[in-house]
């Protein structure tokens, strides 16, 4: 076996329980006596529940309880918490109306729960739940952004005049209006970041439990950081202290933001468990997921870049309109503003910024983040501006790019909204995926493309995120109510073989595997000798979990601090057992050794001595070799990159075909190659998913029309481009130990853009100058038939 | 309430059933073979393939009722016995075709069952076209595709030794 520690793509410890139907779901967890919980939710938008009559329901087979908000008021149940306070521009903080776990009084979604009917089968409770009978009196409704602040729309909460819940702003208005009116020429775009419903393939799952012996309770849920669940619920919803509350996500499906948050459901069934002495366990239908998992992106911009003769940018000021849905969501109100706005600069030197973001309720499921969260939103915005900056100058798009890149030599940069990058090589990322999607070739493919009757374009997005969340003190002075640091626990066990206790969670990210790798590279343990725990709040210790590109730059931080502390007491061990002094002892590959000799003790050696004291130096140390750190990061860390899409569309039919992609990030320190190539894949595959094919979509009235995979377009494998290429070309973070910036997000980010501008310049002899997300089929087939050039007239298109 | 006799991964067994009961929900519930996922409620995404007399089948898309003597092998029975595992779960890992691991047991016999069925050999567009019916949100299909290919030439050796 080779070697396995950093840069090695070792093959995933995970895969083996995962390949042969061994893994452990929350759904695959059932406990003795189980009732199961069956979720009634609202299927209209916007009404008030006039009364509930549970009594059929009740008395219905096999049910056991029915609760409806009423319950939850008499037990004095707090609402669902929001992780994070954005603060007006006039100071005063944002709305922050309850969101009651079962809806009193009034539902404010489709999907919005009303009541809980807890049977001893899921039929009995799926049946029972058709027989409550509940009376409503609709009320208008609105789900759309623009509608929700025009004059005179409903109000989703009582008191949120014109459903703004916040109207915030970065930057100088008066000085970046200045150079506005005194630039060469000023290029606006209308944009909207369609809405996106996240789709882990396993549907979310909690599971209550109660020990009458013990007074304890555990919840079983499919979450990306059970230690922040097990806080928000037990301090805020149900009054649990943390010693009597667990929270176990044992394997979980796929997050991508969506198990990030604190849930009713998971309320619900922890509550209930106690009430009725009995575990309950509820497991979403996929129907649910859609009306009831956080939705990601929904935002409407207009963005206007003011430039001079050359084409260098001189300011840029945005306006946007951000969904919030009904309720807000853990992290959601960060993700429009801290996520967002401070990534306007993108990798351009542009000097001056403003930003106007009002967050807004309609009556929606709650939005929050996903993959990328606020970053796909900028590097779009700024992606597809400078395209049209491009079309409107005649400044070659590389070109016009290159010369407003921020320079290598620049960093540390900071930027005119907030955030200083540490590194980067934005001209390295473009020049190699230049040359890995023979960029000088296109004009050939696409002569070819032609003489087969297809459109063929070629895009580009040049773009940083910023993740490694985050730097606690800075992330708390802009709202956030939680710290961002995280934990490891390294326990070097008596024989030598090591457990690590991490506050990260994988779901999906091969944690198992890279940071096993983590630990070879640092202690020189075997591969096979290292277990990795996560996911389970009585094991690990607080530790804010897995999202934003985090688990490695922050979590595999914590490991190095933790595994340092574990070098540092073995050296005072071994000093001691070969009568050295400790600064003379070296530690390199297991080994301790006393510099200039031949003496040595391996870590086993060390460990033994730890743990069995007897020749030890006992009076200065304790005994045992299991060391915790705590890891704050110093800034977020800065990815970046290059993508580049080529796309085929068939003007007959406006069907667009991926004909290839090249991603070339800057992720920092790769652990494992193959890891990292899998993260860009999928991610690319979701954002060429949100540029071409999702949409998540509303009638005028609120109802959710795109609610199951019938209506609501999922990337499939024939969707996804043959011809792509994954590359890293990486400068190193310079201020966590491992130099990682993550990867995770990157693929989502950098992609959609490079999707739209391929699909615009394929359009470019139908005079299209922008075109909203998803680009589908029958949009471009109205676009290619209403255009002069296509032959056809419009008359003849709209028959 | 109604009896149906399969066998399942090789072993017999008789279940008690109702009418409704599906077939995915007799093989994770009634006999405790929780590999087999349960990722949606139209049959569109896959993590329920298993296979029926040697065909891959969607067992959410199938009553317990209707696989009354029927032969059925799931993930948990496709290793061989001594737990090597089969090339195409062998492929999967190699490839790095799968990451959270919830669509994979459906994949991967949608996989065996695609290759199965063309000895004569598979393109990458057949290969993607097969994977019509599985839907993965982590991966982007790309490496899966990959190992099916990879694992193509392995089975048909296997086949004809």
């Amino acid at each position: 076996m080779g070697y396995q520690g950093i840069g090695a793509s070792v093959r995933r410890k995970e895969d083996l329980r995962f390949l042969s139907g061994k893994g452990n779901y929350t759904d695959d967890i059932n406990r003795p006596g189980q009732l199961y919980a069956v979720i009634k939710r609202s299927d209209r938008p916007h009404a008030t529940i006039d009364s509930i009559d549970i009594a059929a329901a009740s008395a219905a087979k096999g049910v056991v309880k029915v609760f409806t908000g009423a319950d939850i008021v008499e037990a004095g149940l707090g609402g669902v918490p929001c992780g994070w306070q954005i603060h007006n521009i006039d100071g005063t903080p944002m709305a922050e109306p309850m969101h009651p776990v079962l809806a009193v009084g009034k539902v404010r979604h489709v999907g919005d729960p009303v009541a809980v009917v807890i049977a001893e089968s899921r039929q009995d409770a799926k049946n029972a739940a058709e027989l409550l009978d509940i009376a409503y009196t609709d009320l208008p409704a609105v789900a759309n952004l623009t509608d929700a602040v025009k004059p005179g729309a409903v109000e989703v909460h009582d008191g949120v005049g014109g459903n703004i819940c916040y109207d915030w702003a970065i930057g100088d208005k008066a000085i970046v209006d200045g150079v506005f009116a005194n630039a060469h020429k000023v290029v606006k775009l209308d944009l909207t970041n369609n809405r996106l419903i996240p789709n882990a393939m396993e549907p979310r799952v909690a599971l209550g439990d109660f020990d009458t012996s013990s007074g304890d309770w555990t919840l079983y849920t499919t979450s990306q950081n059970p230690h922040v669940i097990r806080l928000l619920m037990g301090a805020f919803v149900l009054h649990i202290p943390e010693n009597k509350l667990r929270v176990v996500a044992p394997d979980v499906g796929g997050g991508f933001g969506s198990k990030i948050y604190h849930y009713a459901e998971e309320a619900i069934v922890t509550w209930a468990a106690g009430k009725l002495r009995r575990p309950v366990k509820w497991t979403a239908d996929r129907s649910e997921s859609f009306m009831s998992d956080a939705h990601g992106r929904d935002h409407v911009s207009t963005a206007e870049m003011a430039i001079d003769k050359e084409g260098h940018f001189l300011g840029l000021r945005i306006t946007t309109l951000a969904n919030m849905g009904a309720y807000l969501s853990t992290f959601a109100p960060a993700v429009p503003t801290y996520l967002y706005a401070t990534l306007l600069a993108g990798v351009y030197k542009t000097p001056v910024i403003y930003c106007n973001v009002k967050a807004v309720f309609t009556n929606t499921v709650p939005v929050d983040a996903y993959r990328g969260a606020g970053r796909p939103e900028a590097t779009y915005l700024l992606e597809r501006l400078v395209d049209v900056i491009s079309l409107e100058t005649g400044i070659d798009k590389i070109e016009l790019r290159r010369k407003n890149f921020i320079g290598v030599d620049a960093f540390p940069y900071q930027t005119p909204v907030a955030l200083q990058y540490d590194s980067g090589d934005y001209q390295t990322t473009l020049k190699v995926a230049l040359q890995n999607a023979d960029w000088d070739g296109f004009e050939a493919r696409r002569a070819d493309a032609k003489k087969r009757g297809k459109l063929r374009g070629i895009g580009i997005s040049t773009y940083v995120e910023a993740c490694g969340i985050a730097p606690s003190a800075v992330v708390g002075s802009l709202g956030a109510r939680a710290g961002l640091y995280e934990v490891a626990e390294i326990r070097v066990h008596p024989t030598g073989s090591v457990t690590v206790f991490t506050g990260t969670h994988s779901h999906g990210q091969g944690h198992e595997t890279t940071f096993a790798q983590l630990v070879v590279d640092q202690l020189g343990v075997p591969f096979d000798q290292i277990e990795i725990v996560h996911g389970d709040t009585a094991k690990i210790p607080f530790g804010m979990g897995t999202y934003g590109s985090r688990s490695l730059p922050v979590g595999g931080s914590a490991m190095v601090k933790a595994m340092d502390k574990v070098i540092a007491k073995g050296k005072k061990i071994a000093a001691h057992l070969m009568e050295a002094a400790v600064e003379d002892i070296e530690f390199k590959d297991n080994t301790f050794t006393v510099a200039g000799t031949d003496k040595s003790k391996t870590l086993t050696d060390i460990s033994l001595a730890a743990y069995v004291p007897h020749n030890y130096p006992i009076e200065e140390l304790e005994p045992g070799l299991d060391e915790t750190a705590f890891y704050d990061p110093k800034n977020f860390t800065f990815p970046g990159g290059c993508h580049i899409a080529e796309v085929e569309i068939d003007p007959e039919t406006g069907v667009v075909e991926m004909v290839g992609f090249t991603a070339v990030d800057d992720v920092g320190r790769v652990i494992n190659p193959m890891i990292v190539e899998g993260q860009v894949q999928g991610g690319v595959a979701q954002g060429i998913g949100q540029a071409l094919m999702e949409a998540c979509t509303y009638d005028s009235d609120g109802q959710l029309l795109s609610g199951s995979y019938m209506d609501y377009a999922m990337p499939r494998a024939n969707d996804m481009p043959g011809s792509l290429s994954v590359a890293t070309e990486n400068t190193m973070c310079t201020h966590n130990p491992l130099g990682s910036k993550g990867c995770g997000e990157v693929g989502a980010i950098g992609s959609p853009p490079a999707v739209i501008n391929a699909v615009v310049d394929a359009l470019k002899d139908y005079g299209v100058r922008h075109l909203d997300m998803p680009a589908t089929g029958a949009k471009l087939w109205s676009i290619i038939q209403a255009a002069p050039s296509s032959g056809h007239t419009p008359a003849m298109a709209a028959e | 309430m109604a009896q149906v006799t399969l066998t399942v991964n090789g072993k017999q067994h008789t279940v008690e059933v109702e009418g409704r009961t599906l077939l995915v929900e007799l093989l994770r519930e009634k006999l405790g073979l929780t590999g087999t996922h349960i990722g949606c409620d139209t049959s569109q995404c896959g993590a329920c393939v298993v296979h029926v007399d040697g065909m891959s089948v969607k067992s959410c898309t199938q009553l317990a009722l209707q696989a009354n003597g029927a032969n059925i092998l799931t993930i948990e029975g496709l290793a061989a016995a001594d737990g090597t595992l089969h090339p195409m779960q062998e492929m999967f890992r190699e490839h790095h075709a799968l990451q959270c691991g919830f669509c994979t047991p459906g994949m991967v016999m949608t996989a065996v069952d695609l290759v199965q069925s063309h000895p004569e050999g598979l393109s990458e567009k057949e290969i993607r076209e097969g994977l019509e019916g599985n839907l993965c949100r982590c991966t982007g299909y790309h490496n899966i595709v990959k190992a099916i290919a990879a694992a193509h030439p392995l089975m048909h050796a296997q086949a004809a030794e």
